[in-house]
């Protein structure tokens, strides 16, 4: 049995800006340098490096240093292969729950049309 | 050179329905009504549900990521209305990456049904494949999204 959930909820926290979202997005696709990732985001650096810091308390980002150039990357770790698959397949769960509340819904509708909202 | 493992992990997911048991039970045991649901065709899909003890299901699809995934479920217990049991194994490609038991219980309250999913499964092999951890990246923050817009958390 496996309970991550205080960290999940740490991560889901800092996942609950549009711009964190973002960075971690594009740090799915491979390491990426802070200018790199401050570049399609309209803001100042320091805002951006304020944004990195939350990701960075929270477990799912790190960064290393050479030179002048930072590089983030996403923390392997941090999605274990367990916590992973447990969130990929709740969340699968989630989704058919939801279109099975949808599906439902609409065998009601068809039965009874005076439905309250 | 696949590195031998396994984990497992329980979950359990509540729901609640604005329809009486009996109709929440019929979308999971008419397989017209499941494959709405359950698998709906996004094209390529290969859905069959034999939806009696000793009976199976098979939902076959490719993800977007372009792995054809495999569910096949044999039925292990059935009270109509009340509660399904039933294992499944989950392929992908050829990989058997896991195994599980699952039971859904179906309970009226006054104005519906409550619904309970839990999940018992041991998940293989999968500690070198990084592909899934970049799966439960996206699946996160997908859940992320259904967390914001839902007072479950």
């Amino acid at each position: 049995m496996v309970n991550h959930y205080a960290d999940l909820d740490a991560r889901f926290q800092a996942l609950s800006d549009t711009t964190r979202r973002s960075i971690v997005e594009r740090l799915g696709l491979g390491p990426a340098s802070v200018s790199d990732l401050a570049r399609p985001l309209a803001m100042s650096l320091p805002a951006v490096l304020q944004h990195l810091r939350v990701l960075e308390d929270s477990g799912l980002v790190t960064s290393t240093k050479a030179g002048r150039v930072r590089t983030c990357r996403l923390e392997p770790k941090a999605l274990a292969a367990t916590e992973g698959w447990i969130t990929e397949r709740r969340v699968g769960w989630e989704r058919r729950l939801d279109r099975l509340g949808a599906y439902l819904d609409d065998q009601q509708t068809n039965r009874q049309p005076k439905r309250h909202p | 050179m696949t590195t031998r493992s396994t984990a497992l992990a329980t979950f359990v997911i509540d729901r609640h329905y604005d329809a009486p048991p009996d109709e929440v039970y019929a979308a999971w045991s008419t397989p017209t009504a499941k494959a709405r649901w359950f698998a709906p065709g996004d094209g390529g899909s290969d859905y069959r549900l034999d939806f009696r003890v000793g009976g199976h299901e098979l939902n076959r699809g490719r993800a977007p990521d372009g792995d054809v995934y495999t569910y096949e479920a044999t039925y292990s217990d059935i009270v109509a209305g009340r509660r399904i049991v039933y294992t499944y194994t989950m392929d992908r490609g050829d990989t058997r990456i896991s195994v599980s038991l699952a039971t859904v219980e179906f309970e009226a309250t006054g104005s519906g049904t409550r619904l309970t999913l839990s999940e018992q499964g041991v998940f293989l092999d999968e500690g070198d494949k990084l592909e899934f951890r970049e799966v439960g990246t996206r699946a996160l923050l997908d859940s992320l999204a259904s967390a914001l817009g839902s007072t479950s958390g």
